[in-house]
């Protein structure tokens, strides 16, 4: 039986990890590499590392770090970070990497996808939705460098788009729940899930195992990625890369199944 | 010895690592002169059909990696697209596979699925083997990491090795006496998949 997957996701910024708050205030949690060695003996179903600083300077990707990478983990590895062209995408690829994500670009050059796809498969294409609530309403709309930039584009129209330029997975990430550990997005979630049969994946807000197990429960296969919940210990937010073991993982996944089934 | 065969495609440093974890001795082959003399082959990959396919054939590889598994009889494991390729062709692509199985390469009809969830098929998985299946030595209910929307489909003569269910079962390993294939992702799948590469070095 195919299993729900719980996903690490790890920022890149000047050269060390860090994690943020709705986007901003990057704390330094460590060293990439180091953090990939725990994870493969914490035996993590799937890394995401993304380089937070490549389409906010308006630089390439730094290839040197995805291979080092690629070469260390022992997960599969979904790169995110100043992906611009079908070319840099073949290129990630080419270095090792599994999976690549494709943010800014997926909105202001769509082909980008479907050329992409059409070259390494859509098996190895993500696209990442970063939303924010806007305005009186609160609509949920797409933003891209860094939640700095509003596209305008509504989340759930351009998923469908995504999944017909051939991406094999969304990536959805929200920004106002980025870092609080306040749970995701349920609503958020439940849009874009009845909107495509990709792969769904969802960040931002998971604060404890049980916020992944209510979402497992919810939505039976699905990634559950966390970034502050893997990497900070209490409430005084120290510094500890940790992850449920195999039994954790396996007793967290039977309570949500039986929930599900319930 | 373990060769891994490098035509620009799939996680090599995956593999070279892993084997030097396990004390046995690994070297990668980027050309013919360095995949001569091979004595147990790994045929990785990711991504497309035709775009690997058309990097194996380009890589100046091709004649010699025949010759070392059709001639020569040399253990060879494909993986993911390694796999695919070792059919005679895919679905996925108009370039005619390796021929080495009997097979072709087919997509999951969508149709089969009731989850909400469709293609690529993407995540940790069951294996069940057949029950002498050696490549499967020493492993306690064995899930490996899948990534594709093609799949494997054994012809007449075709040995299956382990299957998986994704909307039915299909096959996720198969072969063909010494060459070996899997769908799956041995070095992304932690010790499940370094017990798998193990085995396949001592067979």
């Amino acid at each position: 039986m195919l299993r729900p997957r719980i996903i690490p996701c790890l920022l890149v910024h000047n050269d060390g990890l860090v994690k943020t708050v709705r986007f901003a205030e990057p704390k330094y949690v460590g060293d990439p590499l180091n953090a990939v060695r725990i994870f493969n003996e914490k035996e993590v179903d799937e890394l995401i590392v993304a380089d937070i600083d490549a389409t906010a300077v308006g630089r390439e990707p730094n290839y040197a770090l995805i291979a080092n990478l690629a070469a260390e983990c022992r997960m599969p590895l979904c790169y995110a970070g100043g992906v611009t062209t079908a070319g840099q995408v073949q290129r990630i690829i080419s270095l090792g990497v599994e999976k690549v994500a494709i943010s800014s670009a997926a909105i202001a050059s769509p082909d980008v996808v479907a050329e992409s796809a059409q070259r390494v498969g859509s098996q190895s294409i993500v696209v990442v939705l970063d939303v924010r609530k806007t305005g009186l309403l609160r609509r949920y709309e797409l933003f891209t460098h860094n939640g700095k930039r509003s596209s305008g584009q509504d989340p759930v129209e351009f998923a469908r788009r995504a999944a017909a330029l051939g991406a094999g997975e969304i990536l959805v990430n929200s920004i106002d729940q980025d870092g609080t550990m306040h749970g995701y997005d349920q609503a958020l979630i439940d849009q874009i899930r009845d909107a495509v049969s990709l792969p769904l994946s969802v960040a931002g807000g998971a604060g404890s195992l049980e916020d992944i197990q209510d979402l497992i429960s919810r939505h039976g296969i699905i990634g559950a990625v966390a970034g502050s919940l893997f990497v900070f210990k209490g409430k005084y937010r120290a510094v500890l890369i940790n992850y449920p073991s195999r039994a954790e993982k396996d007793e967290l996944l039977n309570r949500a199944r039986s929930l599900r089934s319930s | 010895m373990i060769t891994v065969v490098d035509y620009g495609l799939g996680n090599i440093q995956a593999f070279a690592n892993i084997y030097k974890r396990l004390n046995i001795p690994v070297r990668v082959a980027r050309t013919a002169a360095e995949l001569a003399g091979a004595e147990r082959i790994i045929l990785p990959g990711v991504g497309a059909f035709d775009w690997a396919m058309q990097r194996l054939n380009d890589s100046g590889m091709r004649v010699c990696l025949d010759d070392l598994v059709l001639n020569r009889r040399k253990p060879v494991l494909g993986v993911c697209v390694g796999m695919q390729m070792m059919a005679g062709r895919s679905e996925e692509g108009a370039l005619p596979g390796l021929g080495w199985l009997d097979g072709d390469v087919k997509r999951f009809d969508e149709a089969r699925f009731r989850q909400r969830t469709h293609l690529p098929h993407m995540g940790w998985n069951d294996v069940r083997p057949v029950a002498d299946a050696g490549l499967f030595r020493q492993m306690a209910s064995p899930r490996f990491y899948f990534l594709h929307s093609y799949y494997f489909v054994s012809g007449p003569t075709g040995q299956i090795l382990a299957t998986t269910n994704y909307g039915g079962d299909f096959t996720s390993a198969a072969h063909a006496g010494h060459i070996l294939g899997v769908q799956f992702h041995p070095e992304k799948s932690h010790e499940w998949g370094i017990q798998l590469l193990k085995n396949f070095a001592e067979l």
